[in-house]
């Protein structure tokens, strides 16, 4: 694990609750990332991943309790101010604009404008140069940066996603199921692009229910059941049967 | 790159699916040459001479080509984001007959004084609906095709009263020139201030922010969302677009006939949504550019020319525009089924 760890987290949940109406999604959640850590987030259908991941996000509000990112609240801020702040959400649909560009698809919402006789014009080429850059980084090369995203495969899709992210200088990423509806080449694709990320000092959030992935490419597993934290393990320090029965309410920690 | 990296992503995209993309933005223009090409052959076949070469009848296409686009323009962007605007022939008919009304309700004003507050009045009121349909749809969340629907009934009852039921025949000199005086004695008016409004039309959607959002929202509203893209307020701002641009086709409508009439905008709302598809627009969404509609616009305007050239029966414009639109939409649906089996291929 990186040397961050001793110091200050990252990103810090604090006692966070939220309710929805009947449901309790979140009970008493607490949980510290640490920069250039891989948490996994797991848990069973309805346990609260996706609640906990959009509190962080800034789409939902908790109820009560608080999260810390540098030491600062961000409990109230809205989700563009979140991802501002550096923490960049990978939904599963990844939220790609199908019918853009790559370039575009890393712009998106913070264009880069030139002028052309004194009037405000989309700078296409100059976002479309620095999203070959971007991709570089990562180990990817499109032939074609011109073609709608819609046209590319899962992988290279989920690699744009990541791309932006990276380009933006996230802190923290969060990634909701990565790997699903992905073929086996291409999970293997996204998992060393998670490594990478982490290489780079990225404190990354991984939502999955594929166990082989999570004791692959974490740290960390955090698991959830009913809303509730089940219990938190070193990856190197469990298996999965623990998991399992944890994800199951089976194994409580507190 | 790394060649010797291990899990390099690949970047092969088929080639079909290229041909596919140079074809989409090729075959609005192939369409069009192809109906220059038989009109011309059957002037020739049949009256032994050229369609084309005949500064009249060039400049009667582009004028029926400038009311079409007119309507087709703001609708471009409505489609853009997968919405539908079937309010825009009646938003024409209400601006023609207020604009109509006021020039003769000041018969003593000199006419440039009373033509540019007829214009100004016919405007203002096309935009009303424009905020109506811009509030039902973003605010309210209503889908676009009732929305619109509804505002399709109200602006057709209002235009009616407003005109009394009847036309609304004016004199005015300014008006008279402004819808049928050629710049040079060769270029309409009206299609000089259209290509004026396409070419900033053009501007908003290729080179904005606005036009991206616009994109954006269609291509996937909830990644436009997620992006920071304020969809509430560019869904109003097109239906405001749109209202303008319908605005615009009445204004036109009264300038070159001198009358305002209720239901002058209702049959070129079928060859506006047809200019739009045939100009590439898909109909999910996402796709269409201006350059496009501006080809849509003069394919139907060639056609509705041409069948009154070769002595059809005026219906079969209704016919043909009909099947174009079918046409337009069979071909963007085999395009996608293609682009997807292609994907699944490889």
């Amino acid at each position: 694990m990186s040397s961050g760890e001793a110091a200050t987290p990252l990103l810090s949940v604090k006692n966070v609750c939220k309710r929805f109406g009947g449901t309790q999604a979140s009970r008493d959640l607490s949980l510290d990332l640490y920069p250039g850590e891989v948490l996994a987030l797991a848990g069973d259908n309805g346990a609260g991943k996706s609640t906990l991941i959009k509190m962080i996000s800034g789409v939902h509000q908790p109820d009560s309790g608080e999260i810390l990112y540098k030491g600062e609240t961000i409990s109230r801020r809205t989700p563009h101010e979140v991802r501002d702040l550096g923490i960049e959400t990978i939904y599963q649909d990844l939220a790609l604009a199908d019918n853009l560009d790559v370039g575009i698809n890393i712009f998106l919402g913070r264009e880069r404008m030139k002028r052309v006789l004194g009037l405000p014009v989309l700078d296409r080429k100059f976002m479309r140069t620095e999203a070959i850059g971007a991709l570089k980084h990562l180990g990817i090369e499109l032939d074609d940066l011109s073609m709608p995203v819609r046209y590319l495969s899962g992988g290279q899709r989920q690699a744009i996603a990541i791309s932006r992210a990276v380009y933006w200088k996230a802190k923290v990423l969060i990634m909701d199921e990565p790997t699903a509806a992905l073929g086996v080449p291409e999970q293997r694709e996204v998992k060393d692009l998670i490594k990478r990320m982490q290489q780079e000092g990225v404190a990354i959030i991984f939502i999955s229910h594929n166990l082989n992935d999570i004791f692959e490419v974490s740290d960390r597993i955090f698991v959830l059941e009913r809303g509730r934290k089940a219990g938190e393990r070193l990856i190197e320090n469990t298996n999965e049967d623990e998991v399992v029965a944890m994800m199951m309410g089976r194994i409580l920690d507190d | 790159m790394n060649s010797n990296r291990e899990h390099a992503v690949k970047s092969e995209i088929p080639l079909t699916l290229k041909l596919l993309k140079l074809l989409t933005a090729a075959w609005s223009w192939l369409f069009l040459l192809f109906i220059i090409a038989f009109f011309e052959a059957w002037s020739w076949k049949v009256y032994g001479r050229t369609f084309f070469g005949n500064l009249y009848n060039v400049q009667s296409v582009l004028l029926t080509a400038t009311q079409i686009l007119m309507m087709a323009l703001g609708l471009t962007f409505i489609i853009i984001s997968a919405g539908i605007d079937l309010s825009i022939g009646f938003i024409a008919g209400l601006a023609a007959v207020t604009m109509a009304v006021v020039i003769r309700a000041l018969p003593e004003l000199h006419p440039a004084l009373s033509f540019t507050l007829g214009i100004t009045a016919g405007i203002g009121i096309a935009l009303i609906p424009g905020i109506i349909n811009g509030w039902l749809i973003s605010r309210m969340k209503v889908p676009s095709f009732i929305g619109t629907l509804g505002m399709f009934g109200v602006t057709r009852g209002v235009a009616f009263l407003i005109a009394g039921g009847a036309t609304v025949s004016i004199r005015n000199s300014v008006a008279r020139d402004f819808g049928n005086g050629k710049v040079f004695d060769v270029i309409p008016i009206p299609v000089l201030v259209a290509i004026v409004i396409t070419l900033i039309f053009h501007y908003i959607l290729a080179h904005t922010r606005f036009g991206l959002y616009t994109y954006a929202m269609g291509g996937n509203i909830q990644s436009a969302i997620r992006a920071g893209v304020n969809t509430t307020r560019i869904t109003f701002g097109i239906f405001m677009l749109s209202a303008f641009t319908a605005g615009m086709a009445g204004i036109f409508y009264t300038a070159r006939f001198s009358a305002g009439a209720a239901d002058a905008g209702e049959p070129i709302l079928l060859n506006a949504v047809a200019a739009v598809f045939i100009g590439g627009a898909s109909l999910t969404g996402g796709s269409g550019t201006i350059a496009g509609t501006v080809i849509g616009a003069l394919i139907i305007a060639i056609i509705q020319f041409g069948l009154v050239f070769i002595g059809m029966p005026p219906f079969w414009q209704f016919i043909t525009v009909g099947l174009v639109i079918i046409i337009a939409v069979l071909i963007d649906q085999s395009r996608a089924n293609l682009a997807r089996a292609t994907m699944g291929a490889s």
